[in-house]
């Protein structure tokens, strides 16, 4: 229930907030990502928090949050997928490799719409969603887990048991 | 100096011509400082640090250099547009939110590269008199703005960036600034709206020039990853040999990035015009997958109108008219518009005749529909019925004349809106549809044309995500 911001992550908040000497209004990304780095997720204290720290109105930030695919406002699994649906990675099995990676993971992306783009397995161990080009076109299909990229994936199996 | 190592496997092409990309996949290179400096890292900038800033610019303009992000558009110039007897700050960003479906170049600069980027930007900070400079770098890239951030660090350290760098009085901070996954900040004000922690619409042109009024209201501008790198090879060998690579109008080398239907996709940094279609794919590529024909090329990223195989191209007018077939077609910014499509961002896609021309669509629309920002009416729907059309077709529910309402909707996006959007969404649609509309047509069922109001493909249309 209670949002806290642990003093580590504040300092490196403060911190990031120095790279902008002249608005600090242009530090909302930067906050927002560190929140959900370590959060996994916006919720509605972190923009509130986030506003506060920033001098901003919650809705300055929450326009933001709900604008860019990169913000979730849901928690999403402990290994977050994000494989890659735009044409050149389709056309090297994209949308093959997301079937089979929900298979493998049990997820199922039934309920999935665009304003609600991610599902994620009953355990929590695992959520997955499409991403637009990830910029790697000629290695396809490509996917990102959490921060790591993955290039040229066909071994499903070999991927996912580096997050077990 | 000994002949450079690459990694097995990952050697350049005999055609290529690498100077952006000279250490991409090199056996004996990382991304210190320390390997930076064993060839000359930051020599540029200590030599750019004694000259005029003005004669820098100069030498940018007589390069000829053009923008590598998309547009085309000569740098020099750009750089020229800030205002004279300027009081204001001048900010710097580089445009490292490679975004554009087909485009994977700044990836490896950054990721295997970044102090040569650094160096390229604090030399054109310090031809525009900017002292405080941003990276916009897409959120899809954790690994990356980690080493531009390390590289920056050691930069700092080494007296390359922060206070009176090199006993100059010139003084430079870079921060890295990560997107969040949005296309358009690629475009160049919407890029700047972000950076202010707005929404990133595009801003309302004119100015037409972030140089006249950029971020905070100030004057900026925007330069390309690959753009910035090239300001430092100018500096290294003077604009008229740099000048000398590439073809006249199109000066110099430029990464083409190969994606889909060949053997060997990836990235090829070649002088521009001096290769043409046929020997980029069939030579460079390794040519098309087995037993398979060229079916169309989309040349300079998802929103560059397509190319059909069969087309012929004339180019030129009078007695310098000359007939293409798209094999002919030299890799240039000038042919390339004149052959109706654009060089773009140097993002190649091949597709050959196993695929579906409706589905290939079908899946750029999604794209766009996804990706617009939603701030101008025609693109914020057009984009989406676009997009739920093909969806029907690609479903086998729609009927012949929903090819002509798609193109349709195409034709009132194109024009119509704020930013350059409008055209990169509708582009795909209105040439897809000139070049293609037999195929799309197979695709479609004329017993559906008048069961416009059949329940099923109505339902079909409400709920496709």
């Amino acid at each position: 229930m209670s949002f806290a911001v642990p003093s580590d992550l504040e300092k490196e908040i403060d911190d990031r907030i120095t790279h902008y000497p002249v608005s600090k209004r242009s530090a909302v990304l930067p906050v927002l990502h560190a929140l959900q780095h370590h959060f996994g997720y916006i919720e509605e204290a972190a923009v509130e928090w986030a506003a506060a720290k920033l001098e901003l109105e919650p809705i300055q930030v929450l326009e933001v949050v709900t604008f860019y695919p990169g913000f979730r406002q849901s928690a999403p699994g402990k290994c977050h997928i994000r494989v890659c649906r735009t044409l050149s990675c389709a056309m090297a099995g994209s949308y093959e490799l997301m079937d089979k990676l929900c298979e493998k993971t049990g997820i199922d992306r039934s309920g999935v719409t665009h304003h609600d783009p991610i599902a994620v397995s009953a355990d929590g161990k695992f959520s997955i969603e499409f991403a637009e080009c990830l910029a790697s076109c000629g290695t396809g299909p490509v996917c990102l887990v959490n921060d790591d990229f993955h290039e040229a994936v066909s071994d499903v199996d070999g991927l996912l048991s580096q997050y077990q | 100096m000994s002949a450079i190592q690459y990694r097995p496997g990952k050697e350049p092409h005999p055609k290529e011509h690498r100077v952006v990309f000279k250490n991409v996949d090199r056996a004996d290179w990382d991304t210190s400082l320390k390997t930076y400096e064993s060839e000359g890292g930051y020599d540029q900038l200590k030599k750019a640090l004694g000259m005029e800033p003005k004669t820098i610019t100069e030498e940018v303009k007589a390069a000829g250099l053009r923008g590598r992000g998309g547009a085309g558009f000569p740098a020099g110039m750009k750089w020229s547009f800030l205002p004279p007897n300027n009081d204001k700050p001048v900010y710097l960003i580089c445009n490292a939110d490679e975004s554009e479906p087909g485009t994977f170049k700044d990836r490896y600069i950054i990721h295997q590269d970044p102090h040569q980027l650094i160096e390229g930007m604090a030399i054109a900070c310090f031809a525009t008199g900017a002292r405080l400079a941003y990276i916009y770098i897409r959120e899809e890239f954790p690994e990356g703005a980690q080493i531009l951030e390390k590289a920056i660090a050691e930069a700092h350290k080494a007296g390359y960036l922060g206070k009176n760098i090199q006993g100059s009085g010139f003084d430079l901070e870079i921060y890295v600034h990560r997107g969040a996954g949005a296309y358009i900040c690629g475009e160049e004000t919407g890029l700047i709206e972000s950076l202010e922690g707005k929404r990133p619409y595009p801003r309302i042109k004119p100015p037409y020039f972030p140089a006249a009024m950029g971020l905070y209201l100030c004057p900026t501008i925007v330069n390309n990853v690959e753009t910035l790198c090239h300001v430092k090879h100018i500096l290294e060998i003077g604009s008229e040999a740099w000048a000398k690579t590439g073809t006249p109008n199109n000066t110099g080398t430029r990464i083409l990035c190969v994606s889909g239907d060949v053997k060997k996709p990836g990235y090829y940094e070649v002088q521009v015009g001096k290769v043409t279609m046929g020997e980029l794919i069939n030579d460079m590529c390794g040519g098309l997958k087995e037993g398979r024909e060229l079916k169309a090329v989309i040349p300079g990223g998802s929103s560059a109108k397509v190319l059909r195989a069969d087309e012929v191209f004339t180019v030129g007018r009078g007695d310098g008219a000359r007939e293409l077939t798209i094999w002919d077609i030299p890799m240039d910014f000038d042919t390339l518009a004149a052959c109706g499509s654009m060089a773009g961002s140097g993002g190649v896609i091949v597709i050959d005749d196993s695929r579906s021309i409706s589905w290939v669509l079908n899946n750029i629309n999604n794209f766009y529909a996804h990706e617009s920002c939603g701030q101008c009416t025609p693109c914020r729907e057009g984009s989406l019925w676009m997009k739920k059309i093909t969806d029907r077709v690609v479903a086998g529910k729609a009927s012949p004349s929903d090819i002509d309402t798609l193109d349709s909707v195409a034709r009132n996006i194109d024009g119509r809106t704020i930013c350059a959007f409008g055209e990169a969404a509708s582009w795909p649609t209105e040439s897809f549809v000139e070049k293609f509309r037999d195929e799309l047509v197979a695709d479609t069922k004329p017993e559906l044309e008048d069961d416009f109001l059949n329940a099923e493909a109505l339902t079909a249309a409400a709920n496709l995500r």
